[in-house]
């Protein structure tokens, strides 16, 4: 399991892979809000919380589809699939690689556009907590909705009308976190909803993840 | 004893629905065209409301159906995984699109109703807003329907998203209701005791019996269409394994 984690890893950080295409999405969603809405500062730093949770999770469907597809393509996913390794583990491995590749470094990123955003002082930290539980789950999902539109050819847009409905729970805590975080206010219930969807996700998802791959394997 | 897995064989199944079709149909335009003509004409105008409390007639069994269908989708689905009966994944893909149509009418009256009431046409309200994420369940399972060529594919990976997909629409349906305050008015026509005659806060009699008698309506239709649909599936079905025999000789 180690062995496959480190394989995706280095296939996603290398050439190819599209490692920093989901950060520079981030970053250019993030330039083109002030345009859109203008450049008021209280106005951005009132919605910065909001943005940057909106544009983590667009970077992170953006890059959803290469979970699987790269390796249904060239059949390594058969080879994994008759190796001594349950559908299980194989799926959250990549779903844990494509967190590190993808949710990792986006997390890592918010605060610094936060400056962008001119988000209010208590939010950096808020942003970056809400974020760094929330992205996990965003990953979960997304292996699950890549494992379903695996065998459609040009399932881009499928997946993304598939994902961004099971996406709703997790963003509506996860900003509500970075809202209130940003605000001054108390966070523990949003930021305790968002854990258990997170971790539910985690312990149950892959079961339904696994068995749509078996089926698309058939 | 009849067991209700007969069904599952395609040939008895389109036998019965044939010959239960025509009077369901019939059934369902007589109730409906009763409790619609009964509460759009012969209600009085509520005192507060005037004449726009009569959209209820359409947006409450709407609704109702729009949440029973994806209900129905999701005990069709568990049949299909659990049993492989074709008929049982062909009666949820047929459910889907009549569903979708009746969250669609839920949406719009509850916008026509929303608007002299409310003063507006839409308002981010969780019971509206779950509504509307419903609607994007719906469109999902559909394209992915439409998006697999091999059948048995198409049912095993649509059924497995029905049910990942109940399970976050009600999570989502707790979160919206977390994260705005509602408008719309709780649930009182099927209040407990609304019967009884429990005069509290809820629909008066004079608007519940012909309210009722649309929710009918709205079943019967439903089950009507749900019928016609899954004939048409297994005839096209028929027809594809014809063609494809027409072709192999």
């Amino acid at each position: 399991m180690i062995a496959l984690l480190l394989r995706d890893l280095r296939l996603g950080v290398r050439a190819g892979g599209g490692f920093g295409l989901g950060l520079a999405f981030f970053l250019i969603v993030t330039v083109l809000v002030p345009f859109s809405v203008g450049p008021e500062s209280g106005l951005l730093g009132q919605i910065a919380p909001g943005i940057l949770w909106l544009g983590a999770l667009l970077a992170c469907l953006l890059s959803l589809d290469r979970i699987l597809a790269l390796d249904w393509e060239d059949g390594s996913l058969d080879l994994l699939a008759t190796a001594p390794l349950p559908m299980e583990g194989i799926v959250s491995i990549k779903a844990l690689a494509h967190w590190i590749t993808t949710g990792l470094p986006l997390v890592l990123v918010a605060p610094a556009l936060g400056v962008l955003l001119n988000l209010p002082g208590p939010g950096y930290l808020w942003v970056t907590v809400s974020l760094l539980l929330g992205t996990p789950a965003l990953s979960v999902i997304g292996t699950f909705g890549a494992a379903l539109t695996v065998g459609i050819k040009r399932g881009g847009l499928l997946l993304s009308l598939l994902v961004l409905p099971l996406y709703v729970p997790t963003l509506i805590f996860g900003a509500e976190v970075a809202r209130r975080g940003a605000a001054g206010l108390d966070v523990a219930t949003p930021l305790t909803m968002l854990a258990g969807i997170t971790f539910g996700v985690i312990a149950l998802l892959p079961f339904a993840s696994a068995a749509v791959l078996r089926i698309n394997l058939r | 004893m009849a067991s209700i897995w007969e069904y599952a064989n395609p040939v008895k199944f389109i036998r019965t629905t044939d010959r239960v079709l025509p009077w369901l149909s019939a059934a369902a335009v007589v109730t409906l065209v009763v409790g619609l003509v009964w509460g759009f004409f012969f209600t009085p105008d509520d005192y507060r409301q005037g004449s726009t409390v009569k959209i209820i007639y359409l947006h409450v069994p709407a609704a109702l159906m729009a949440i029973n269908a994806w209900l129905m989708m999701l005990v069709a689905s568990l049949i299909w995984i659990v049993r492989r009966h074709h008929v049982s994944a062909l009666a949820a893909r047929a459910a889907a699109p009549v569903g979708a149509v009746m969250t669609v009418i839920a949406l719009v009256t509850g916008a026509l109703w929303g608007q002299p009431m409310w003063g507006t046409w839409w308002e981010w309200d969780p019971r509206l807003t779950s509504f509307l994420i419903l609607f994007l369940f719906y469109l999902g399972y559909m394209a992915l329907w439409a998006a697999i060529e091999d059948d048995d594919t198409a049912a095993d990976l649509t059924s497995i998203l029905c049910l990942v997909g109940s399970v976050f629409a009600i999570i989502s349906r707790y979160a919206v209701n977390f994260w705005n305050q509602g408008l719309h008015q709780g649930a009182s026509v099927m209040r407990a005791g609304a019967l009884a005659g429990d005069t509290e806060e809820r629909v008066s009699n004079v608007f519940a019996v012909p309210l009722f008698v649309s929710i009918a309506g709205f079943v019967l239709l439903f089950i009507a269409l749900v019928f016609l649909r899954t004939q048409t599936e297994i005839r096209a079905r028929r027809t594809r394994a014809l063609l494809a025999r027409e072709r192999m000789s």
